[in-house]
């Protein structure tokens, strides 16, 4: 009786098995497929010297890495992504938090803003630029606007400053929409008693923000920043359509750099070499962020 | 941007990469000759890359190619011509070789023609042409082979050699009261100087744009070619291993560009798009194949690329059609292109792209081809623009130069710019490139 049952238990524990392996599989392969093998051909492809042109694959080792370390374009990539993400996530994400304290007050007109910063998130992201490109051009119609109040604007892409700023603020604008979207959500999940009882012992609006406010969306705060510097490290297509990398090598960042030794000098093996130190740049700032949130993510929601 | 998570995007890339093992195994030194076709046991399809978009150039091209396929049909099935947008053409291209997935044949841009011969990713086209009947391999001008040649092997077909000339707006010429071009040239005046003062008067009085060096838009300097060589300027030496960039001639070419467009309004700056065909600005430097976009919206006349202190330099832009040996079936593919360029194509293709062959290039031939430029239009700036003319700069290892000298020069384009210094800044950071 007793080994009746547990012989169709097993039987039923290796159906339940059986059905989720199957249900996980097409993750895990995807995953395998798109995600490991590629990553792994990235290294391999990075210890080699591939020329293209003429089909040869040749075992450097480390040769591709020393050359990193003596490339001083590859600085000026780093140092270039390094002020356009610390501009980009500062900027995107006080604006998206600023935004999305207005927004949550039961003020007429809400919905109406909150369509309004939320649209550039669904425009396609070419679209987007190209139309910025047109704005941004010397007799443009943001130097057409600052005419009009009697600032002569700068030819914002040919300067080396403006032309990083520019692409810092057309990329924040894009993108804010989303993250004021997830602040918006976070601010209203915030318990109205809270504050309440803070107002009755006599905290002001900005006591009862840093104090109540903060730390309950700190959470989707660290989820925000992770998300907006992994996004800020990746940017291409605005560069490519806006700069081209310049005026110089101004707005030449990472991935820009990696793009054009790969696909632009056919330097396949030093550009697998970068994509391996843009990994690894990505991963250590996320680690970073996962294990400094201890220090300032309140978990007890 | 949407956020992406960074393994995936580093996938993305290497999955591009990735591809590419299949042809990394099997791919040798390449750079071989190509023979007589055996025939394959099923016919094949053919694949050419092109950059025309054009319907009617597409279209005869096609016309072409059936001909072919109907009169071989135990070899080929079928070519096809597939368009990449010029802007992207190169990359695409070595994209789908690193991909494993060479075309057959592709259509090469000039700057790239030493880097292409010389990696022995294309097939020696000599033997085939020589032996294939009535081909006529010496009526090819050596002018125009001479960039696709490494010792005795030819490793691509000159299709085109498209000089560059100028093509100006006459109504708005003539409405700004200035000379017209044409009686310049007539009278030997039509100098640079002469060309900017119209442009900049013109432009004064239409308030559009003057002077347009076409598709150089501050980024692509290599188009300044053409005005370079009024002053016998070049970017670096006839065997590619020494910067000019800081010689006098250049020095003086680039000052005269810097002032007409800073100091004169001759010329647009940087950062202003502005497209004579569409009535935007009064002159033009393009190629004559672009006669083909204008309409009848305005008066317009083409005219020879003016003089500079050292003279007059006819520059030509060419592109060439390689077989590449990492493709499926080169004998097949150079055979094609014996076909597609005999002698009697060879005149059909003549319709929009100025032949390399001596006996089609002459004002009748291309006159009946081109009915919107007249006779002396085409003996004065197609006919003699091909003889003695220079290409475009080319060097074996001219991306990497394109963009370190593009970089460079961005500091050229403001009107405070020091020109001398930014040359001296340009030939430091070209030289080590130059002598890989």
């Amino acid at each position: 009786m007793s080994t009746v049952a547990a012989r169709r238990s097993s039987v039923a524990a290796r159906r339940d098995w059986a059905v989720g392996y199957t249900m996980v599989a097409p993750v895990v392969l995807g995953a395998v497929v798109f995600v490991v093998v590629p990553l792994v051909m990235v290294a391999w492809y990075s210890l080699h010297e591939w020329n293209v042109l003429a089909g040869t694959f040749t075992f450097v080792g480390g040769e591709n890495y020393a050359r990193m370390a003596a490339d001083p374009g590859l600085r000026d990539a780093l140092l270039a992504s390094l002020w356009f993400s610390i501009g980009l996530v500062v900027l995107n994400i006080s604006l998206a938090l600023v935004l999305a304290v207005l927004l949550d007050q039961r003020l007429p007109g809400t919905t109406t803003f909150r369509t309004f910063f939320f649209s550039p998130v669904i425009v396609s992201l070419v679209a987007w630029t190209i139309v910025w490109s047109f704005l941004l051009q010397p007799e443009g119609g943001i130097n057409g606007f600052l005419a009009q109040v009697g600032v002569a604007g700068p030819n914002w892409l040919r300067g080396e400053a403006t032309a990083m700023i520019a692409l810092i603020v057309v990329q924040v604008f894009k993108n804010v929409g989303l993250n004021m979207i997830l602040f918006l959500a976070a601010l209203q999940g915030v318990p109205e008693e809270l504050h309440e009882a803070a107002r009755l012992d006599g905290a002001g609006a900005w006591r009862r923000f840093r104090s109540i406010t903060l730390p309950l969306i700190s959470p989707t705060i660290l989820l925000v920043s992770i998300i907006t510097v992994v996004g800020s490290l990746e940017v291409f297509a605005q560069i490519d359509v806006l700069t081209g990398g310049g005026p110089g090598s101004s707005t030449t960042v990472l991935v820009y750099y990696l793009f054009q030794q790969a696909f632009r000098f056919n330097e396949f093996g030093y550009a697998s070499a970068i994509s391996v130190l843009l990994f690894v740049i990505v991963l250590a700032l996320t680690l970073l962020q996962w294990q400094s949130r201890r220090r300032w993510v309140f978990h007890e929601v | 941007m949407h956020p992406q998570h960074t393994p995936r995007r580093t996938a993305g890339i290497a999955a591009v990469l990735g591809t590419a093992l299949a042809l990394t195994a099997c791919a040798s030194g390449g750079g071989s000759a190509v023979g007589e076709p055996e025939t394959p046991s099923d016919p094949v399809d053919l694949r050419m890359t092109v950059w025309t978009a054009d319907e009617t150039q597409l279209a005869m091209f096609q016309e072409i190619a059936d001909a072919y396929v109907a009169e071989n049909p135990e070899l080929v099935s079928g070519v096809t011509f597939e368009t990449i947008p010029f802007e992207d053409y190169t990359t695409s291209l070595t994209t789908q070789l690193a991909g494993g997935n060479a075309p057959d044949l592709a259509w090469i841009l000039e700057s790239y023609a030493p880097e292409f011969v010389n990696s022995g990713a294309l097939a020696d086209l000599r033997p085939v042409l020589a032996d294939t009947e009535g081909y006529a391999l010496d009526d090819l001008l050596p002018a125009s082979t001479a960039l696709w040649e490494d010792g005795e092997g030819l490793y691509a077909y000159p299709f085109s050699n498209s000089p560059f000339a100028m093509f100006v707006n006459t109504d708005q010429i003539s409405a700004a009261e200035q000379s017209d071009p044409a009686e310049l040239v007539a009278s030997d005046e039509w100098t640079y100087d002469a060309a900017r003062d119209i442009a900049a008067a013109t432009a004064a009085d239409s308030g559009k744009e003057g002077l347009v060096v076409r598709d150089f838009d501050y980024q692509i300097w290599e188009n300044l070619a053409t005005v370079w060589g009024g002053w016998g300027a070049t970017p670096w030496n006839e065997d590619g291993t020494q910067c000019t960039f800081t010689e006098p001639e250049m020095v003086d070419a680039m000052t005269w560009f810097h002032d007409a467009v800073f100091d004169d309004g001759a010329i647009p700056g940087p950062g202003t798009t502005a497209d004579f065909f569409a009535g935007d600005a009064a002159m033009t430097i393009t190629q004559i194949s672009r006669a083909s976009s204008l309409d009848d919206s305005f008066e317009w006349d083409v005219v020879p690329l003016p003089a500079g202190p050292a003279g007059q330099q006819n520059v030509i832009g060419q592109g060439g059609i390689g077989v590449f040996t990492a493709g499926e079936n080169p004998d097949v593919a150079a055979d094609f292109l014996a076909w597609f360029t005999n002698p009697e194509n060879a005149a059909k293709l003549a319709a929009y792209f100025p032949p390399p062959r001596e006996s089609l290039l002459t004002a009748e031939t291309l006159a009946a081809a081109n009915p919107k430029l007249d006779a002396d239009q085409l003996q004065e700036v197609v006919v003699d623009g091909v003889q003695d003319s220079v290409t475009k700069p080319a060097h074996r290892n001219f991306a990497q130069l394109a963009q370190t000298v593009r970089a460079e020069l961005d500091a050229l384009w403001r009107e405070d710019a020091d020109v001398e210094a930014v040359l001296a800044d340009t030939c430091a950071a070209a030289q080590p490139l130059l002598e890989e």
